[in-house]
């Protein structure tokens, strides 16, 4: 038993945080640092770089630009980028659907997508929510019904982030509605934005943005060749990028950063004759989510220890269900700091610093990490099933 | 990077795990704390044994010479188990200030008792008002001649109503806190007896002139920094006593979920309990990992008391959310004596309550804030 990492992953740790501090343009870094948002230039950019020198992929298979590492070089990587503030390489890329076609697709599919996958020469998004299949996923009723060489795609997909800015969509699709089980009858899909019958319509969010969408689908035609292994098997493939996807949510180098913020900024907030941060109330409350923090990094580094064989482990649902809840408190102690400078949004010319302006949409727009990607409750009903047999 | 124990360590837990599940049932445990003693003779000449009470001394004083993964997982099944032996009032905690403060002679003539039963200590450091930390040590060493003497109060000793002999903490003439060896029977000791409501048991010491020996060399020195490793060494073992206190509790809970039938439905279909089990899990990976930490910074050689505050806040809380719902969701049966998951409870709230409660290690968590930007596990 013992918490150190070998010489060998020091220096690996050391040379990633080189990279990553050198590389990647430091004005980028600031920005995601401080919250401020990113425009996709700024993510194809930074993408591109970390691809250029092996690193955008690395839990890929090797043939395909992976790495081959041990699971803690795994976690080194995503948590030294993370501490860096370097913007994250395309989740639905990299970590969504590039494994999925690496695992399950033909050659043909492998050859034509994952190497601009992995550069971002082509933007990907999600397509598996829709109006009435949320948390029970599998109730989806997207169409897809095969018509010579072509599916005909009908329905509905929605909560797609950053599908105006995507040029395909990996969908989950209906192709047996008649199957015994409901699970039975989905397929993958891979459809081309640009094909006629789909239209993107924006939501606008409670923080004022514009991040996820309404997609239409209207008689879209998708050559059958975009199918992701066999047909009626999506289920099983949506499982397993599920499981990916849950593995990296912890988000613990990213709420560091945060609440290592948080404590400059409450030093910069006058209260009697110090500062905010010499209240020992406010002190307890950092305290107390720092310690939090090191508990789940502690906990995610067990499950890194253990993971060998790269499988998921239902603890990750837990990695899920605590990393959403301290993302948000990292995000709600930062919007309580600025106080009554939070009022402003925008606004030019005033005092009320720009950090302070952007901490309540930033805490409201955080509201959304206990909900994605399985909701807190979901984790909860897979923690009660999986791990405790409820 | 490696969370498992190792071969020998986990036959040690396993060996544990087997001695005490073999005696200990609800209601043996039920009787065993309701006799005077409150724990059992058997047990512990089983303890002695197998190694246990030697576990962390030298090899040299009829120890084991294990380190602190061992005392972890020796701990976590007697927490497991609810076992009310002292092993870590009586033994570990006391007679490792033995090991690391005493003279040679003190060592050879106290470690090798204690290994094989013979001799129970008990550590009086705590006073009448004391919160953690705790330096301020009213009780006053005095010289005469070669004679010392000790006067004052110490309370609470834990399993101090059994002990043959005390190491107690007084202050020095010339400041700093020393420690002494005082005998159960020395006069002018007097030795208040009680329960605890953990089934513990528990003493007062008032000290009137008792003749003491100084443990350690002739001279007698400043002891503050073998104190403060002896406790941090406590509370490491004291979360992973909790830890395994906690997977019972919740195991209790779990059980009883599926097999308790009302609305003619096992209550484990209802989500308003099931997400509640569910975060009661996550409270106890979170402790498991701190009891770790805790465990594993020792073992690396690193005696650090913001360490352990940092594992004693989370188990605090852990513990405190996990005992509580424990009893909610049994119900009536919950509260009952002669049901185990309530003693359980008691167990753990006694721990919050020992060597700092959750708000005291908060407290100086919170005044240390600004001295690192962020905490990091593996050091930078």
């Amino acid at each position: 038993m013992n918490l150190t990492l070998t010489d060998e992953e020091l220096a690996f740790r050391d040379e990633l945080r080189t990279f990553f501090t050198t590389e990647i343009p430091a004005e980028l870094r600031e920005r995601v640092a401080a919250g401020r948002p990113l425009g996709r230039d700024d993510i194809v950019t930074s993408q591109r770089i970390l691809n250029a020198h092996g690193l955008a992929v690395p839990h890929w298979p090797v043939e395909w630009g992976g790495k081959d590492w041990t699971s803690v070089q795994r976690h080194l990587w995503l948590d030294e980028l993370q501490l860096a503030s370097v913007p994250d390489p395309l989740p639905f890329n990299t970590a969504m659907v590039g494994p999925v076609i690496a695992e399950f697709g033909s050659q043909e599919l492998k050859e034509r997508f994952l190497p601009a996958t992995a550069n971002l020469d082509i933007w990907w998004c999600q397509g598996f929510s829709e109006p009435e299949a949320g948390s029970d996923l599998a109730s989806l009723k997207t169409r897809a019904v095969r018509d010579g060489d072509d599916y005909i795609v009908n329905g509905q997909k929605t909560w797609t982030t950053l599908a105006q800015h995507a040029d395909w969509i990996f969908a989950l699709v209906r192709t047996d509605p008649n199957a015994p089980k409901r699970q039975a009858g989905i397929s993958f899909l891979l459809i081309d934005m640009k094909t006629p019958g789909v239209t993107v319509r924006p939501i606008k969010l409670i923080d004022g943005g514009y991040e996820v969408n309404e997609v239409f689908f209207e008689d879209v035609r998708v050559p059958a060749e975009n199918l992701v292994g066999e047909e009626n098997a999506g289920w099983s493939y949506a499982k397993f990028l599920l499981g990916n996807e849950r593995t990296g949510v912890a988000r613990v180098g990213a709420t560091k950063v945060r609440i290592a913020r948080a404590k400059k900024l409450a030093a910069q907030v006058r209260l009697g004759s110090g500062s905010l941060l010499d209240d020992p109330l406010f002190a307890a409350r950092v305290a107390e989510l720092e310690n939090e923090l090191l508990a789940l990094e502690l906990t995610q580094l067990r499950v890194v220890a253990s993971s060998a064989d790269g499988k998921p482990n239902p603890a990750s649902s837990l990695l899920k269900l605590r990393g959403s809840e301290l993302q948000q408190a990292a995000t709600e102690l930062l919007t309580d700091i600025a106080g009554p400078d939070s009022l402003p949004v925008g606004a030019d010319g005033i005092d009320s610093p720009d950090w302070a302006q952007r901490s309540a949409p930033v805490y409201l727009n955080n509201r959304k990490v206990s909900i994605y990607s399985g909701s807190s409750e979901v984790q909860r009903q897979i923690i009660a099933s999986s791990i405790l047999g409820l | 990077m490696n969370f498992e124990l190792d071969t020998e360590q986990d036959l040690l837990r396993k060996t544990t795990r087997d001695l005490l599940s073999g005696v200990y049932d609800a209601e043996t445990r039920n009787a065993i704390t309701a006799t005077d003693r409150g724990w059992n003779p058997e047990v512990w000449r089983q303890f002695a044994e197998l190694g246990l009470l030697g576990l962390p001394f030298p090899e040299e004083h009829g120890g084991m010479g294990a380190g602190p993964v061992e005392t972890m997982a020796v701990m976590t099944e007697i927490g497991r188990a609810l076992a009310p032996e002292p092993l870590l009032d009586a033994v570990y905690t006391p007679g490792g200030l033995v090991a690391e403060v005493g003279s040679d002679e003190q060592r050879a003539a106290i470690l090798p008792r204690v290994a094989e039963g013979e001799l129970l200590l008990a550590f009086a450091h705590d006073e009448p008002g004391s919160r953690w930390p705790f330096t301020d040590v009213r009780t006053a060493a005095t010289r005469s001649g070669d004679v010392w003497t000790l006067t004052g109060r110490k309370n609470p000793v834990l399993h101090g109503d059994c002990a043959d002999t005390f190491v107690v903490s007084a202050t020095l003439p010339e400041g700093g806190t020393g420690l002494f060896l005082v005998d159960a029977a020395a006069e002018g000791l007097t030795r208040t007896a009680y329960r605890t409501h953990d089934e513990r048991r528990g003493a007062q010491l008032a000290l009137e002139g008792v003749t003491a020996e100084p443990l350690g060399a002739s001279d007698v020195a400043d002891a503050t920094d073998a104190i403060v490793a002896a406790q941090v060494r406590a509370q490491a073992a004291l979360c992973a006593e909790a830890v395994g206190a906690m997977q019972e509790t919740l195991r209790l809970t779990t059980e009883y979920l599926k097999q308790r039938t009302q609305f003619g439905a096992p209550i484990a279909r209802f989500q308003a309990l099931t997400h509640r089990a569910a975060d009661m899990y996550v409270l106890l990976e979170l402790a498991t990992s701190l009891s770790l930490y805790a465990t594993m910074a020792l073992s690396d050689g690193i005696v650090d008391p913001t360490v352990a505050s940092r594992a004693k806040l989370q188990v605090g809380r852990s513990a405190r959310s996990i005992g509580q719902e424990a009893i909610q969701m049994h119900g009536g049966i919950g509260m009952t004596a002669e049901y185990p998951v309530g003693h359980y409870v008691s167990r753990l709230t006694a721990i919050e309550h020992t060597l700092g409660s959750t708000e005291d290690h908060l407290r100086v968590l919170a005044g240390a804030v600004t001295e690192h930007e962020r905490v990091d596990v593996t050091g930078n």
